[in-house]
């Protein structure tokens, strides 16, 4: 029996965010443990917090993530905003969508083009897949390209924007600025439906293994948009609540084996959040191109087969072009760029649609508005276990695939969801399992593995 | 520095780059992969020969240029970064967390066991070392970019130089060079708004204050300041709260010698 038993390790997983391992362990009898490892190092940013001010929250937190600092940076200011009981309204509300409008298509692009596609077509990166697909890669980085420009006109730059602030911004385009990006876009927004059309002629992998098990899909939902900034917190077992609430029903558990928290639905267990949930959720609210093209292509929700992540995102890339030049189109600038701040003591939580799902805020500052305490939930530390589920799930019915190809189709399943494991706001200890007799043994003990073989 | 190794053109006629991640964002690494116009001609020249974030294709060492984003935080980074300087032959450090600790280096100034009770449940699941340090205070570094992130374009400037055998042109000055550059009005002198510009190095194109922000040194010190008059001036002239002082000498640089030894004097000087 012992000796019939096998291991699929892979080490350090390729194209994801951050860091992570996987270890399962099967036999012919079935799989007997999946384990998503993460190993991300802890940076301890909800201790770190701390004592520093509240403004500087979103420049902090942007540092948790370099893919999405945007993201952090919206749910920290709106989760200050909600203990000062300030709402910015109006353009101040349109220009923070249209930043993240602009987070979602260079980080959506920068997945599906560079991580995720090249798993369909069968190459290791996309330059590789640049050699034979040319014309694909292109247009991919052009479309990315114009969603930094957006992010960089608003936030100031790409990567870590300095211009948001809690209250607003510390300064806003004028609308000539933002008009001079409408022939970007629109170029791009093209582009994109050629995507959405390839994307959805992929081969995508069965899902039968999901059929009797399926997703409690959660994300915010908006009466009248598609979810971004703000929305109840819904699901697709009926779960309705504020984000005020998100901690009644949400709990997270440290498990040895992960750096990351494991998130769990108080009542249910295991849940998806990111694209295929947002969209499960929200399909009627997309825009018009978006949805006519979604009908075009007979794509309808709920979408089970996570393997057409890449789609939704596509179609996601699609919505947010439109939204963009939307709200461009409307954009008259604001008489102040932020809203009037006085620290005083309070609490205050906010939750936002990250590229890759739900994430959450709360702080409590005080008279001073020096930050007391900080809580941080990123959106792969909900994913995590419902990751592991598809492993376990997917796997007995790829058992006769040799090893190299099974290890393969592990790692794209884990692609789907893009873990961004650089969150490491609940990111502990580093190990790499390196050789049989050892993984087990720094599994439990959280002892430091070794480099990667050279 | 450059100068006395052989041309690695001629030693390798596709000179192989890896790029490493130690704990960090990954903002730095993906700064390169923002370079969308340039990205696919860097990849004609240079074999991408190791780069987790982009590609599951792994080569094997040695490396004629490594680059190496992040700080070392763990037992196994410790070891991981020597293993990444026997295989490298250039090795530049790119980005705050790499030149100076990054923003996780708040730990060294506090009790790292007390942080990690604040964020785990289970503190004994994890293996962190008690302070983050920058790359050159474990190996030989033969360049280090400085960031929060890293500017792309002063990236390939970088890689181009080492590529042909020449210093780069990264300028030593500080924001407020740039600042002028840009036709900026002070918003320090014209409104009072506290901003480090005047100590901090060069690189993001002054972008702070050309939105109406104070600078708050996400580049790191430049060559040769005078924090402490900086510092003097925040406080006598502009009323700054020292914490607030602290603050901006201790986020995302706080090991910048220059910085270092600033905020703890003023740190001192609080609690006096
Ligand atoms: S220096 Fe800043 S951007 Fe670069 S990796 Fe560190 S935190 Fe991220
Ligand atoms: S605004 Fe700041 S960076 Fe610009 S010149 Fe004044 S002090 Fe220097
Ligand atoms: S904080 Fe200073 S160095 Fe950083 S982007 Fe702003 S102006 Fe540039």
């Amino acid at each position: 029996m012992a000796d019939r038993s096998k291991t699929i390790k892979v080490d350090y997983l390729a194209r994801v965010e951050g860091e992570g391992a996987l270890h399962i362990d099967y036999d012919d009898s079935g799989v007997q443990n999946v384990q998503l490892k993460i190993f991300e190092p802890p940076r301890f940013f909800e201790a770190l917090l701390r004592g520093r001010d509240y403004l500087e929250a979103p420049d902090i937190t942007a540092r948790i993530c370099g893919i999405c600092p945007v993201a952090y940076q919206m749910s920290a200011v709106h989760a200050m905003e909600n203990a000062l009981n300030l709402k910015p309204g109006g353009a101040l509300r349109m220009l923070r969508r249209l930043l993240y409008c602009g987070e979602w298509i260079e980080s959506h692009m920068l997945h599906i083009s560079m991580l995720h596609a090249p798993d369909f077509l069968g190459y290791p990166n996309a330059v590789a897949m640049a050699k034979d697909h040319p014309e694909i890669v292109k247009n991919a980085l052009e479309i990315k390209k114009a969603g930094n420009a957006l992010v960089r006109l608003i936030g100031g730059r790409e990567v870590h924007p300095i211009n948001v602030r809690v209250g607003g911004f510390y300064k806003v385009p004028e609308a000539r600025e933002l008009t001079a990006l409408v022939a970007q876009l629109e170029m791009a927004r093209g582009l994109t439906e050629q995507l959405v059309r390839w994307s959805a002629a992929l081969p995508f992998p069965s899902y039968e293994w999901r059929r009797d098990n399926h997703y409690e899909f959660v994300a915010l939902t908006h009466p009248s948009e598609y979810p971004m900034n703000e929305g109840r917190i819904t699901s697709s077992a009926g779960l309705n609540i504020s984000a005020q609430d998100y901690e009644n029903h949400f709990a997270e558990e440290h498990v040895a084996h992960s750096t990351a928290l494991h998130c769990t639905l108080r009542e249910r267990g295991a849940y998806l959040v990111g694209p295929i949930a947002r969209y499960n959720l929200n399909r009627d609210k997309l825009s018009p191109r978006a949805l006519q093209l979604a009908e075009e292509i007979n794509f309808t929700a709920p979408c089970l087969n996570p393997f057409q992540s890449i789609l939704v995102r596509s179609l996601e890339v699609l919505h947010a072009f439109e939204e963009a030049l939307h709200i461009i189109d409307r954009y008259q600038p604001p008489a102040e760029p932020h809203l009037k701040t006085e620290p005083r003591t309070a609490s205050g939580c906010a939750a936002t649609e990250a590229p890759r799902g739900l994430l959450y805020h709360r702080y409590d500052i005080d008279e001073k508005g020096k930050i007391t305490t900080a809580k941080i939930v990123a959106p792969t530390s909900q994913n995590q276990k419902t990751i592991e589920d598809d492993l376990r799930l997917m796997l007995p019915s790829f058992m006769h695939f040799p090893e190299d190809k099974l290890q393969g189709l592990c790692e794209r399943a884990i692609r789907n969801y893009d873990p961004c494991i650089s969150c490491s706001t609940h990111f502990l200890q580093l190990h790499l399992n390196y050789g049989q007799a050892q993984s087990k043994q720094s599994m439990v003990t959280g002892k430091p593995g070794q480099p990667p073989a050279r | 520095m450059v100068s006395n190794q052989q041309p690695i053109a001629s030693s390798n006629p596709t000179p192989k780059l890896a790029i490493w991640k130690f704990t960090s964002c990954d903002g730095c690494q993906l700064s390169l992969l923002d370079c969308e116009d340039e990205l696919l001609s860097l990849a004609a020249q240079v074999d991408i020969a190791y780069f987790l974030e982009a590609s599951s294709e792994v080569k094997e060492g040695p490396f004629d240029i490594s680059l190496v984003e992040g700080s070392i935080t763990t037992p196994s980074d410790e070891e991981r970064i020597l293993e990444v300087r026997r295989q490298s032959r250039f090795l530049i450090s790119i980005g705050a967390c790499a030149t100076a600790g990054g923003i996780q280096a708040l730990r060294n100034f506090a009790d790292v066991q007390e942080f990690t009770d604040v964020v785990y449940a289970h503190p004994e699941y994890i293996a962190t070392l008690k302070e983050s340090t920058p790359i050159s205070g474990r190996v030989a570094v033969d360049f280090e970019l400085q960031g929060c992130p890293i500017n792309k374009h002063q990236l390939l400037e970088v890689i181009s130089a080492f590529l042909h055998r020449r210093a780069p042109q990264v300028a030593n000055h500080s924001v407020c060079i740039d600042c002028k550059l840009r036709g900026n009005v002070c918003i320090w002198v014209a409104h009072g708004t506290p901003c480090m510009g005047p100590v901090t190095h060069a690189g993001c194109g002054a972008i702070c204050p050309s939105y109406n922000r104070g600078c708050y040194a996400c580049y790191g010190p430049k060559e040769n300041p005078n924090t402490e008059s900086l510092c003097h001036w925040w406080d006598e002239k502009l009323n700054v709260e020292n914490t607030l002082i602290v603050e901006n000498l201790r986020n995302f640089n706080p090991l910048a010698p220059s910085f270092k030894v600033q905020s703890e004097d003023r740190q001192e000087d609080g609690e006096r």
